[in-house]
């Protein structure tokens, strides 16, 4: 219990200098805006079979959307000096790892569901019907993409050219969640049974869990100086 | 002394055991029936990706064993290997399509195998470049991490990709060669010297890589006496 609340004070911190600014959610948003609209121009208005396509450009925008987030987990507090304070917080490596976990997911998903709505009308997309197994295809990819990234934030925070090197070392490894999370989308957007989604939500799972598996046992070698 | 001498005849070995392993692929090896000339590829192509995954299985231990010891030492191992196992993941990576084109009619597939490799290849290249960049204080650590984490992502990439292919048929549905005697014998001897050869690579980095923060510190040093 007192974990959780020492975990929750960091996110909290981050929430909040956050919502003083403003500056990351809303250009993440901006961005992921930005992106749709690229791909509308680049498809052409006569799309032979939207829904074959449509799961690819969704998880392609939260993806790198997401990305522009994720420098900023750790990397911002390098710039300003805070690492050695927010380490010295009497809360394991792994809570910290965790807290940053819980705040990465928290602004990539304000961005995906402001993403999707907009990407409901752009594309005249009927989702409510399936909002709840798209929820969860969502929830279980960005949890292992927070998971990932926000591993690679604090690795990348300790280099020189930071955000080249994050998408460099993000986009090989998020590679499986990528397939299995688009596999998903297309299955239920196809109107097919939820069974049938079942293999992919288990690669989703695993790769989920194996990430934060490594993490806890990894994360106290990143920070360390 | 005697490790010299040992050192040397390594060497030559592997040499010589390469020289009859072109021997063997260009003139005691059959040519197939069905893919003619170009199937003696397949004699550089297996081993060359049997030996690019050894290496980043290397790395991934020599990773594992550095977090627990904390010895430099297995960070150097699995830095060289990282290394030489890109090299062998090209040298698949360039070999397949040349073999794939005239056989399957395709210079690519999304094949599990095929793209796990090209996925790996792209890990590791990118676990070389975060060592490029990385401060010095932290280099050895963060690289281990990466090094672990690149190799589990192996086995889930391949399932992912198994998941993801039956939309996409492709062309190929398995790989039934059938080898002959004198293929198999040619198969096993490149086997073995492309083993010597990865063997003898991995020495000689890692001993570059020892020499050169030898150097490093020796230098350290050299300034440090002067400045004072």
């Amino acid at each position: 219990m007192i974990f959780i609340r020492k975990l929750w004070a960091i996110v909290w911190k981050d929430l909040l200098s956050e919502l003083r600014t403003k500056e990351m959610i809303l250009s993440m948003c901006l961005f992921s805006f930005l992106v749709l609209i690229i791909f509308s121009f680049a498809l052409g208005t006569e799309v032979m079979d939207l829904k074959t396509i449509v799961p690819g450009i969704l998880w392609v925008v939260f993806i790198f959307s997401g990305l522009m987030g994720l420098g900023r987990a750790f990397g911002a507090e390098r710039d300003k000096g805070t690492l050695s304070g927010l380490l010295l917080c009497p809360l394991s490596p792994w809570g910290i790892y965790l807290a940053k976990v819980v705040g990465t997911f928290i602004f990539t998903a304000i961005m995906e569901i402001f993403t999707l709505s907009i990407f409901i009308i752009l594309f005249n997309l009927n989702l409510l019907p399936v909002l709840l197994p798209i929820g969860l295809i969502i929830f279980l990819g960005t949890l292992g993409f927070s998971a990932i990234g926000t591993l690679f934030s604090a690795m990348s925070a300790a280099t020189k050219s930071r955000d080249t090197i994050l998408s460099i070392l993000v986009f090989p490894i998020t590679v499986p969640m990528l397939i299995a999370a688009v596999k998903a989308t297309e299955t239920i957007l196809a109107g097919k049974a939820v069974a049938e989604v079942y293999p992919s939500l288990k690669i989703l799972i695993a790769f989920d869990l194996i990430y934060l598996l490594i993490a806890y046992l990894t994360f106290t070698f990143i920070i360390e100086e | 002394m005697t490790k010299r001498i040992f050192e040397i005849a390594f060497e030559v070995v592997t040499f010589l055991l390469m020289f009859a392993a072109i021997y063997a692929i260009f003139i005691y090896a059959p040519i197939e029936k069905t893919m003619g000339i170009v199937q003696k590829i397949f004699y550089l192509h297996v081993p060359a990706a049997f030996l690019a995954f050894s290496a980043f299985f290397i790395t991934f231990l020599a990773s594992i064993v550095y977090l627990y010891k904390k010895d430099q030492k297995w960070d150097v191992i699995a830095y060289c290997s990282a290394e030489v196992g890109v090299l062998f993941c090209t040298i698949v990576l360039i070999t397949g399509p040349i073999w794939a084109k005239p056989v399957w009619n395709v210079w690519w597939t999304w094949d599990p195998r095929l793209t796990t490799t090209l996925i790996l290849w792209f890990i590791y290249l990118a676990y070389l470049m975060l060592r490029g960049v990385v401060r010095e204080n932290q280099r050895a650590n963060l690289s281990a991490v990466f090094g672990i984490i690149g190799f589990a992502n192996v086995p889930i990439t391949f399932f992912a990709i198994r998941l993801w292919r039956t939309i996409h048929p492709v062309i190929i549905t398995s790989e039934g060669i059938n080898i002959s005697k004198p293929m198999k014998y040619t198969l096993l001897l490149t086997f073995c010297a492309f083993f010597l050869f990865f063997l003898s690579l991995l020495k000689n980095r890692i001993k570059l890589e020892r020499l050169k923060i030898n150097t490093e510190n020796v230098k350290a040093v050299y300034e440090e006496i002067f400045s004072s």
